[in-house]
């Protein structure tokens, strides 16, 4: 009978020597408990997943590009204003479309979305040292210079929009509302460099320390 | 006959009982031990395509999670990033670094980077990112610290037990709107109380469900 717990223990030791314990980092592909053989299509189930692979395109990917001259099922966008940045003339438009509240609560969104999007590059007051400028990014224009200062709202969108030299489009990332609010805070922060002790109210001022 | 069986042979049926006991025992424990989730997956950390560093990104430059996994606030799934996204600033920055090869010619031709997914729910779990992060469950409760890792590991089971602990409490894990992608940032419970936690749930009338459809359909 000892030479049976013996033997147990020994099984018990190989096991647990083999097998490791939990938490250890590994590479391989996880064990799965209930494999897939043993239950065909319950943990995965023949259906297209977001980004997932597919067998039966020759391209080997669930999700579908647009097949060109595509129509969008979405209200028409036909606010130029809001959409393109144009005014009705078609010259950039200045100000913000009429289709938007300017608001304290616009404000806020773009400065939450230039913190997630601009700022690496552009630098969190939007002088143009970024943090990636440590790591080799080229030259980031200042937003604090007369020609992007005096630069059309509708043109600003439009670079978020198409990208412009080294930056790409933020289409993808920011949807139109985002990017006027992210304009609406580069606003902001251009005002604030030239900002003087008599802008900030006089209630605020000892936050300041002035 | 006396000789047939030895005298010691009268206790080895009661021997062989508590022998079996013990190996059921042993059986059980193993079996908790090593086949669940939190043996099976933690600490999973495949080899990725590109040897991107979370730590390098997200953790020493500070990006935000958002900056890549872009739809994570909209949509059910936190989106993995465009190769567009990484040529951002790889169109300038290492721009001929060997490591990012596979990054240049997924944005050259379209074809998709070989990504290998870490964290996986089966397909019967319908698992929906935006609702969590938009009700203050950071991505580090499930993700664990990413802003750290060099190579993203497997940090928690997901398994369903996992999920149900915070579906039943959620009041310790909730964090403010602006903390949830700040994964150094402490919960609501940590800075104020859990009776702030409570109150905070109450407020964005937070609750978790707990039936079957929940989650699975």
């Amino acid at each position: 009978m000892r030479n049976v717990y013996l033997v147990t223990a020994f099984v018990v030791v190989l096991a647990v020597s083999i097998l490791g314990f939990r938490g250890t980092p590994f590479t391989k592909p996880p064990i799965d408990v209930f494999p897939e053989w043993a239950f065909p299509g319950m943990k995965r189930q023949p259906k297209p997943y977001p980004q997932g692979a597919s067998r039966f395109f020759a391209d080997g990917r669930a999700d579908r590009p647009l097949p060109p001259g595509v129509v969008s099922r979405d209200p028409l966008r036909n606010d130029y204003a809001l959409y393109e940045g144009k005014a009705a003339d078609g010259s950039w438009l200045r100000g913000f479309p009429s289709a938007l509240t300017v608001d304290a609560k616009l404000m806020a969104r773009g400065k939450e979305r230039f913190t997630i999007y601009c700022a690496p590059c552009h630098g969190a007051v939007g002088d143009g040292n970024g943090i990636t400028k440590q790591y080799g990014m080229g030259a980031t224009p200042t937003y604090h210079d007369p020609r992007l200062r005096d630069m059309a709202e509708g043109e600003i969108f439009n670079t978020i929009t198409h990208g412009k030299n080294n930056m790409l489009s933020y289409a993808d990332k920011l949807l139109p509302e985002d990017r006027w609010a992210v304009i609406l805070y580069v606003r902001a922060l251009q005002r604030a460099q030239t900002g003087t002790v008599s802008d900030v109210p006089a209630d605020h001022r000892k936050e300041l320390g002035l | 006959m006396s000789k047939l069986f030895p005298k010691s042979a009268n206790k080895l049926p009661l021997q062989i009982i508590v022998y079996l006991v013990v190996l059921a025992g042993v059986v059980t424990a193993g079996a908790t031990y090593y086949m669940t989730p939190k043996y099976t997956r933690v600490g999973y950390a495949p080899v990725q395509p590109v040897p991107y560093s979370h730590a390098l990104h997200a953790g020493q430059l500070g990006i935000d999670c958002r900056y890549c996994h872009s739809n994570v606030e909209k949509s059910g799934v936190a989106n993995l990033p465009t190769s567009q996204t990484c040529m951002n600033c790889h169109n300038q920055v290492k721009k001929d670094s060997p490591l990012l090869a596979v990054v240049r010619h997924s944005y050259e031709t379209g074809e998709a980077v070989p990504w290998v997914k870490v964290h996986q729910t089966p397909d019967y779990v319908y698992f929906n990112h935006a609702i969590h992060v938009n009700r203050g469950v950071s991505c580090v409760e499930c993700h664990g610290k990413i802003n750290e890792m060099e190579v993203v590991t497997h940090a928690q089971p997901l398994s369903m037990g996992f999920c149900l602990d915070c579906h039943r409490n959620p009041a310790p894990r909730v964090r403010e709107p602006g903390d949830v992608f700040n994964l150094d940032s402490a919960t609501i419970a940590q800075k104020s109380g859990l009776e702030a936690a409570h109150k905070f749930l109450k407020d964005r009338n937070i609750k978790p469900p707990q039936s079957c459809s929940g989650c699975h359909r």
